[in-house]
């Protein structure tokens, strides 16, 4: 058996998508760039990340704000003709990203974990404590416009302060912990 | 059964099987097989070496029996029987063990094993092959006639050839005319000679040739026989038109007020009438009656065409009628259909009014199309300014069709010339890879660069009329990303074209299976071998040319037509074809008569004979299939070659025990 | 024919922001003759961020509640949301496709007691039910309060649609749009009808999130659209509540109002517009409503065939 060692950074791509194998058939089309609807933001289009998937150019993949400006829109996916799982691929990049400590622009790894924070806790988003939180944080200077924001959401009861929890918050932790605990040593798929 | 010496021979096939088995083990373990004289390993047995060597061991230890293990028996069982015969043997107590496509190929990273199951196999080949007996091939004489089904170009080319050799030919075509897709284009890749003034001549040859008779309007509905000896089915769909009457003068469909979009021959970019012939070069040049929409068959009411025939050609009490030919040969032409363009929604075809697929194109551009050539947007008016040509519609692409379509980079080339010349309007290729691969394509294409074509490379995601900016605005947008400088790109045009690919008609399936042919994944008719027999199938006698047996283009599809021809001509000169003996046969002392076997036969080769109560196989219509052996419920049908003895003795084979060490032999000594 | 009562997963979202939503889906169920029954301690979907931080916790996270309510003795559930109902669909999906990942969900789950074998629960999101279930023929005749005259852009988003379609196509769906004719409607052509409005773009970069919600509005208005019918809360609430930063940002002063397809359902099966969450949404969609009339817009006239043109590919059935 291959430890992570072992792989390639293409092989570990490969491993940690389902379905990932299909990027070894990529034809470099383009049929994912010309349809991602952020495709203008990205400073790599997903059809050139994965050249340099294949060219082994780990760090500027793993640097690449591409993975970031995914929607998880899937049009990338469906239209690929080769049937390759982009919008997985893209997960498995921002994970492999945030574990190399490589992504230099860090909002929406801290709106994810800001967000996942909630759900760790209690076992559902909350939507105030969320944009407070990740506002204050990240973007203090933000915080004027969007409390104009939250008072009209407010206003239309769109906009509770309280959080809400699940019953069985014990029984998701536990799970999540195992589930943290066999990704940690899971090299292969 | 001491008397009985077999020979084993095990082939490397270069490193296709010793790449993975260990031939040289395998080779020195059948020594220890039941009446083995002679066990050796070689190269290439295929190669005229390993044929002498089987030749000179018959000869020299006396062998009775040949076992060679190598590839599958479509490649090379004919060649190793031949060996046999030359050396005085009997074919049929020949026996061929795959130990390539059932070991090497598919076990490549387990070796052993592979080892371990191809000893399995040879030792299952040595078992049944002492059990086989000498078998004669049987002699049945060819019928000079042929029938070639589809009168596309390919079709046409096929049927000239034979019936200039001197032998008859029926053409049979489904439309009301011969001609086929190629009737439709204007110009031909890559020298834009007119494809009317290349192709006409060739289908008034085929009408006017007095050993070709043309079942025009007509399909095959049943095929039975065997080669040399088919008998043919064909449904002659009622014209409604006296062809013995009709001068093809063309007052009816003057006359006729039905007007309906052509979706076949105008690929739904124009209208004709109910009664109508599908252009005016068509063979034959009688017009048809589409009873669907003709206003007499739909209301009771109308006959203007037989009101002013000037020959009472019309016939509305016409029906269809059924000939049987009988044929010793058949080229399946049947051709292609295109790529439903729909099937992309996101190209926009159907809603957007100026999408185009190419067989529209083709007949916009065509000079005796709709629009008298003339490019037009679907106003039918407006000169475009900017195309774009999308390629690889429906072809490299999983979620349609997965193979290249082979022709439409070539098409678009011509489209991207034709629209230029005809409009000076900008024109843009969206392409994966550009692919002009035969005599003079990469030369057409350097020229077409050479007028200003832009080639942009990249799969185009959509086509849209949702405008982004002020430019935009009521133009078609197309939207990919440009790869060779990683960015995505709107590009608003006028029209567009989608170079759609080629599939298989939608009725191969069942056409494969009515002429006994095969279809492979992608749905073409299978070739007998990919690279040395394209144009013959599984089933003798039956051979296939054109697209539809993969996209092709028109030089590929005549020279299929004309090798298909050529094969069947080298079958007519011969007058005699063997046949497999491998037949079925009844014990008619022990039959009780039940008749389960009459009916269960697929090719109705067993009939009963009433005077002895008994059932008797006809053995030129037999295939050999085993259905009435296992059927019958007294046990006493035989299939020759494939005996009850034959079968559990290469069943007791394939069970033995291949870990034992090879025995002790006498060294033979190499020949 | 539609069952009695439903497995239901709500989503976060219809707490809180979108529970305009939840009572629209609520009273339109009531008023269609069935129950959506709230599965028992149901978790967040982890939305998109929770696959983007770590994979398998993310599926865990998800089957969690695939087996609860396999559990609770589900072969179905009904979802309102797009997201969530991805994420169960596609976390069903690829258990069953994958059966490695199956192991390792499966192994996370047994720490809190619980198991999942894929295939167990059906995933259906709330709008394929109502139209498969009831049906066309059975909503006509329901309908009490037709909305002639109303100009409606069937938003279909992403993902209902992609990547596994859930309607007649992943590109370009129809259903909805032959829902809005039941309802005495009419749908206006939309091109947009699948693009993504952005997820949380609005949220980690603005600007990116308002031009992809500044198409959308402006493809419908621009199509005549009086308001434009979402089936997922992520798409309203981009829709209607960054449609003015958009504006703004582009210079531009669109007022189509987003509302949900129970909202339009449930107006046309006589209910009020205050049952329905309307007046929760941030661009007023009281005007449009007001444009409902009492009897049905004069059918156009057929127009003559133009003698130069060429005709339009035939659609097949």
């Amino acid at each position: 058996m291959k430890t992570s060692q072992d792989l390639t950074f293409h092989d570990r791509v490969v491993a940690l998508t389902p379905g990932g194998e299909a990027l070894e058939q990529c034809l470099q089309c383009g049929s994912c760039g010309g349809s991602c609807p952020a495709g203008a933001d990205m400073d790599h289009t997903p059809r050139g990340l994965f050249a340099m998937i294949r060219a082994e150019m780990e760090d500027e993949v793993l640097r690449s704000n591409t993975p970031w400006y995914c929607v998880s829109c899937y049009a990338c996916t469906t239209r690929c003709p080769q049937q390759i799982p982009i919008t997985d691929i893209m997960y498995t990049l921002k994970q492999m990203a945030i574990q190399a400590g490589h992504y230099d622009h860090p909002h929406a790894t801290k709106f994810s974990e800001t967000f996942i924070g909630f759900v760790e806790q209690r076992g559902r988003s909350f939507e105030a404590g969320l944009a407070t939180r990740y506002h204050l944080y990240h973007h203090p200077t933000d915080m004027v416009r969007l409390g104009m924001m939250g008072l009209n959401m407010l206003r239309r009861n769109r906009l509770p302060l309280r959080p809400k929890s699940i019953r069985e918050v014990d029984q998701l932790q536990a799970i999540l912990a195992e589930a943290k605990a066999i990704a940690a040593k899971e090299t292969y798929r | 059964m001491s008397d009985k010496r077999v020979g084993v021979y095990v082939c490397h096939c270069g490193h296709n099987i010793a790449g993975t088995v260990d031939v040289e083990h395998v080779a020195e373990w059948a020594w220890g097989l039941p009446n083995v004289a002679v066990s050796r390993d070689c190269q290439f047995m295929c190669a005229s070496l390993g044929q002498d060597m089987i030749e000179e061991d018959i000869r020299e230890h006396g062998l009775t029996h040949i076992v060679v293990a190598s590839c599958s028996p479509h490649m090379h069982e004919k060649t190793f029987r031949g060996a046999c015969e030359r050396a005085g043997l009997n074919p049929y107590l020949f026996e061929m063990a795959n130990i390539r496509e059932h070991a090497s190929w598919v076990h490549p990273h387990d070796k052993d094993g592979a080892t371990d199951k191809a000893k399995a196999l040879v030792s299952a080949a040595v078992h049944r092959v002492l059990q086989q007996q000498p078998l004669e091939p049987l002699q049945v004489d060819i019928r000079p006639e042929t029938l070639v089904v589809g009168g596309g170009i390919a079709g046409i080319q096929a049927a000239l050839e034979i019936a200039d050799a001197g032998f008859p030919v029926y053409l049979v075509e489904r439309e009301p005319s011969i001609g086929g897709h190629m009737a439709q284009f204007d110009k031909t890749f890559p020298t834009l000679d007119c494809a009317a003034c290349i192709l006409t001549p060739k289908m008034f040859d085929a009408g006017a040739h007095p050993n070709i008779t043309l079942l025009t309007y007509s399909e095959v509905e049943q095929v039975d026989g065997y080669v040399g000896n088919f008998t043919v089915r064909v449904r002659r769909k009622a014209r409604h038109v006296d062809e013995s009457l009709c001068t093809g003068c063309g007052t009816c469909w003057e006359k006729c007020p039905k007007k309906v979009i052509d979706t076949v021959f105008e690929a739904g970019m124009g209208y004709r009438t109910a009664i109508y012939r599908p252009f005016p070069q068509a063979v034959p040049k009688y017009p048809v009656i589409d009873t669907e929409n003709c206003t007499y068959y739909q209301t009771g009411k109308c006959k203007i065409c037989e009101k002013f025939c000037p020959t009472e050609a019309i016939r509305f009490d016409m029906e269809d009628e059924y000939v049987d030919l009988e044929v010793g040969n058949i080229v399946l032409a049947t051709g292609y259909d295109i790529f439903d363009a729909r099937r992309i929604p996101q190209y926009g075809y159907g809603r957007l009014a100026n999408v185009f697929t190419s067989l529209e194109f083709e007949r916009l551009t065509n000079a005796a199309g709709p629009t008298e050539g003339k490019v037009v947007l679907r106003d039918g008016v407006t000169e475009p300014r900017s195309v774009a040509i999308i390629h690889c519609v429906g072809s490299r692409d999983k979620n349609t069709n997965e193979y290249c379509s082979a022709i439409c980079c070539m098409s678009s080339l011509k489209f991207d010339h034709l629209v230029m010349e005809k409009t000076g309007a900008q024109v843009y290729n969206f392409y994966i890879d550009m692919r002009p691969i035969h005599k003079g394509y990469e030369e057409f294409y350097h020229r077409i660069l050479d007028e200003g074509t832009q080639f942009i490379r990249g799969r185009v995601a959509e086509i849209t009329d949702a405008a982004h900016s002020p430019e935009e605005e009521g133009k078609l947008i197309v939207i990919a990303e440009d790869t060779l400088i990683g960015r995505q790109r709107r590009v608003p045009v006028d029209m567009v074209i989608l170079a759609a690919g080629l599939e298989p008609r939608a009725d191969a399936q069942g056409v494969a299976h009515m002429f006994g042919v095969g279809c492979g994944d992608s749905g073409f008719f299978t070739e007998r071998h990919p690279k040395l027999d394209p144009v013959a199938t599984m089933t003798e006698g039956v051979y296939i040319a054109g697209a539809c047996q993969g996209p092709k283009d028109i030089p590929d599809s005549v020279a299929q037509g004309a090798a298909a021809a050529a094969r069947i001509l080298g079958v007519i000169f011969r007058k005699q074809v063997a046949l497999e003996p491998i037949r079925a046969s009844i014990d008619e002392s022990r039959c009780s008569g039940c008749r389960i076997c009459n009916t269960m036969c697929p090719y109705n080769a067993i009939s009963f004979i009433e005077e002895l109560s008994v059932s008797r196989v006809n053995p030129a219509l037999c295939k050999g299939c085993g259905t009435c052996v296992a059927a019958c419920p007294s046990q006493i049908i035989t299939g020759a070659h494939f005996t009850f003895e034959q079968i559990m003795a290469e069943i007791d084979g394939i069970l033995v025990d291949v870990h034992t060490a090879p025995p002790e032999h006498t060294a033979v000594e190499a020949v | 024919m539609t069952r009695q009562a439903y497995t239901y997963y709500p989503g976060c979202s219809l707490q809180h922001r979108s529970h305009a939503y939840e009572s629209s889906n609520r009273n339109v169920a009531q008023a269609l003759g069935f129950d959506l029954v709230e599965m028992d301690d149901w978790n967040c979907c982890g939305a998109t961020e929770y696959f983007s931080l770590n994979r398998l916790p993310a599926y865990a996270l998800v089957a969690r509640n695939l087996a609860r309510a396999a559990n609770e003795g589900a072969d179905e559930l009904v979802v309102p949301c797009s997201a969530c109902f991805l994420n169960l669909h596609k976390t069903d999906k690829q258990m069953a496709q994958y059966p490695d990942l199956a192991r390792s969900v499966n192994q996370a789950l047994a720490a809190g007691d619980l198991h999942y074998t894929p295939g167990t629960v059906r995933v259906r999101h709330l709008v394929e039910v109502i139209i498969s279930d009831i049906g066309f023929t059975e909503l006509a005749t329901r309908i009490t309060r037709p909305l002639y005259g109303l100009k409606l852009a069937a938003y279909y988003g992403c993902l209902i649609a992609r990547p596994d379609s859930i309607f007649d196509s992943t590109e370009h769906p129809t259903t909805m749009d032959r829902l809005f004719e039941v309802l005495g409607a009419e749908s206006v052509p939309f091109a947009l009808k699948t693009f993504c409005c952005g997820g949380h773009m609005a949220q980690i970069s603005a600007e990116t999130g308002f031009e992809m919600i500044h198409k959308i509005v402006k493809n419908a208005a621009e199509n005549g659209a009086d308001a434009i019918v979402t089936v997922c809360p992520m798409c309203q609430l981009n829709l209607d509540v960054y449609q003015n930063s958009a504006n703004k940002l582009f210079d531009t002063d669109y007022q189509v109002p987003i509302l949900f397809f129970t909202q339009v359902l449930g107006l046309a099966l006589g209910l009020k517009p205050s049952d329905l969450g309307i007046g929760q949404e941030f661009v007023d969609a009281m005007p449009a409503i007001n444009k409902i009339s009492e009897v049905p817009p004069p059918k156009p006239k057929r127009e003559r065939r133009d003698k130069q043109a060429l005709p339009m590919p035939v659609m097949p059935e």
